[in-house]
């Protein structure tokens, strides 16, 4: 009888025991890690001559123009896609929110790129962006206007990773917006209409107060993953032409086997920088949403 | 009455050229792909090849080691999804239906995870792979993957929400917790299950990030690495052996969406809006 007891007792830490052990392992203990060889100078061939180098790592991100080029292209690109992305999302959601077939079709169209990896976005996009053979370019000189060198100029390779990227996530924001707009009772709508509100009136009092949870989990969704950014640009530019479009990630990334202290140190920076911008945005934004 | 109908109108024309915009790449990626090098490299750009190029995909699927990074993606895929419910299933149990000390912690930790990204604990978990001697395997492509914690958050929420009188009444029967798990639980949670699995094999075969700084070898590769392999082995210029590989990375997905859009769109608006 005891025994069962025991087992009672024991038994829901023994059912999450698996799932703990993973997050232990594979994310906390990481981050820790992480910390620890942020301070290291560490030696890939050889651990035990790996040596403590206080904040040495740090000081030399921070005395760093290259560091200072990726974190202004991280939030170049940020920024243009949370604006697009979200801008566009909303007007869509708005245009698509009907309930007929069409619209439905219309949704699950703009939808679909986000489903498929960014391995193919990446490719189909560099070969319609090829500046000499190129269906952009070819479609850009019939309307008469002059063809662009997309990715192969430092001038516009940011701006077409940006396009790629507002190409590849709108739709999903656009079905988040969507739910969201389902969810606003009509009988807002109906009390409106007897008040006989105009419809930019009834959009900034009734739909965007409603919505507003939801366009704030997007915001900071949205401004995280961009933080992180790297798929699009390792296949698509691989950081150039001339460090244009190199990312924080991207930053870490080509340090990774080099340096890894420093690849390290950088990592915390840019988890410091994720951290404080969510912050950020609940201190100045959460007191704006409206929760039902 | 008139200019309703060109209202219509328009808002049609919009409409699907919206549509145009998000579906042409894709039918411009399979017409590339069945079109010979010269029609690829003529400009003005052919729209529909003169003939159909089948040969394409052969000379993709000769070009590397094809099949290696398909059969790893199947076993990548699947044994992650395995993992996870094997992992998942049990914890959502205990945070639903068990009050424990320290089950609030527990949980946060979960949360907390699930907002740690793998961009920023690629290398420490490289160098945890590096000492267990799992480098160049694909192990750490899986075991990194066990724990799903937006999976575990989603179930534990389905879990709550079924009645704490069925499982009373299973126990009056004499049930084991096992035996209410997989006759009981499960069962009747399958709409979430489903939901988490799609949510999981999608991001999971199209995962590029993690393959490539956890391997070196290309027998250990997926197919999206294998792809845009394809690329350098390629040149840069036969875009039509690119694109059908492309197509064979995309087709996939593109046929699971064709048949559970409805779960997949679930899956994804629910983990945005929760």
């Amino acid at each position: 009888m005891r025994s069962t007891e025991l087992w009672m007792r024991i038994r829901p830490y023994v059912m999450i025991a698996p799932a703990m052990t993973g997050i232990v392992l594979f994310v906390l203990y990481p981050v820790a890690y992480l910390g620890y060889l942020s301070f290291h100078k560490y030696n890939l061939l050889n651990p035990s001559k790996s040596r403590f180098v206080g904040w040495e790592n740090y000081i030399r991100i921070f005395t760093r123009e290259d560091f200072y080029r990726s974190v202004l292209n991280t939030a170049v690109y940020t920024l243009g896609v949370v604006v697009l992305t979200l801008v566009l999302a909303l007007l869509a959601a708005l245009w698509l929110r009907g309930s007929s077939r069409w619209n439905a079709f219309v949704r699950a169209g703009i939808f679909t790129p986000h489903i498929v990896s960014i391995v193919s976005i990446a490719l189909v996009w560099m070969w319609l962006m090829e500046p000499n053979l190129g269906l952009l370019n070819f479609m850009l000189k019939a309307v008469g206007l002059p063809p662009s060198p997309w990715l192969q100029s430092s001038a516009t390779a940011m701006a077409s990773v940006i396009l790629v990227s507002v190409w590849h996530n709108v739709g999903y924001y656009t079905l988040i917006i969507f739910a969201a707009l389902q969810s606003v009772p009509p009988s807002l709508y109906e009390a409106a209409a007897l008040d006989q509100a105009s419809r930019s009136r009834v959009f900034f009092r009734i739909t965007l107060p409603m919505i507003s949870p939801q366009l704030f989990f997007i915001l900071i969704v949205m401004t995280i993953g961009s933080f992180k950014v790297f798929d699009t640009v390792q296949i698509m530019t691989g950081g150039g032409p001339n460090g244009a479009t190199e990312t924080l990630v991207y930053y870490i990334y080509s340090y990774r086997t080099t340096n890894i202290g420093f690849a390290s140190a950088t990592g915390v920076v840019l988890m410091a920088i994720i951290g404080g911008l969510t912050l950020l945005y609940f201190r100045f934004l959460s007191r704006k949403v409206h929760y039902q | 009455m008139d200019r309703s109908l060109l209202l219509r109108l328009l808002d049609h024309a919009g409409k699907a050229l919206i549509l145009l915009v998000f579906l042409f790449p894709f039918l411009w990626m399979i017409s590339t792909s069945l079109q010979t090098f010269e029609e690829t490299m003529s400009f003005p750009p052919v729209w529909v090849p003169s003939s159909l190029q089948w040969g394409n995909f052969a000379e993709a699927m000769t070009a590397g080691p094809f099949l290696t990074y398909a059969r790893n993606s199947i076993v990548i895929t699947t044994a992650i999804l395995i993992l996870q419910f094997a992992v998942m299933i049990p914890a959502a149990y205990a945070f639903a239906k068990y009050t424990f000390a320290g089950s609030g912690l527990m949980f946060g930790l979960v949360l907390l995870a699930f907002m740690i990204p793998s961009q920023i604990t690629f290398i420490p978990v490289y160098m945890t792979m590096a000492d267990w001697g799992w480098v160049d395997t694909l192990l750490p492509q899986i075991v990194p993957f066990m724990s799903n914690a937006f999976g575990i958050f989603l179930l534990r929420q389905y879990f709550r929400q079924i009645p704490q009188e069925i499982i009373e009444s299973a126990r009056l029967d004499n049930a084991g917790e096992f035996k209410i798990i997989t006759r009981l639980m499960v069962p009747m949670s399958m709409p979430a299950l489903a939901t988490i699995a799609l949510f999981s094999f999608v991001s999971h075969w199209n995962d590029y990030f993690w393959p490539l700084v956890m391997t070196d070898a290309t027998h250990v590769r997926p197919l999206t690495l294998g792809i845009a392999k394809l690329r350098e082995t390629e040149g840069i210029s036969n875009w039509n052996i690119i694109m059908a590989g492309n197509v064979i990375l995309v087709l996939p997905i593109l046929i699971v969406y064709l048949f559970c859009s409805k779960q997949i769109v679930k899956a994804f608006v629910y983990s945005g809006i929760k």
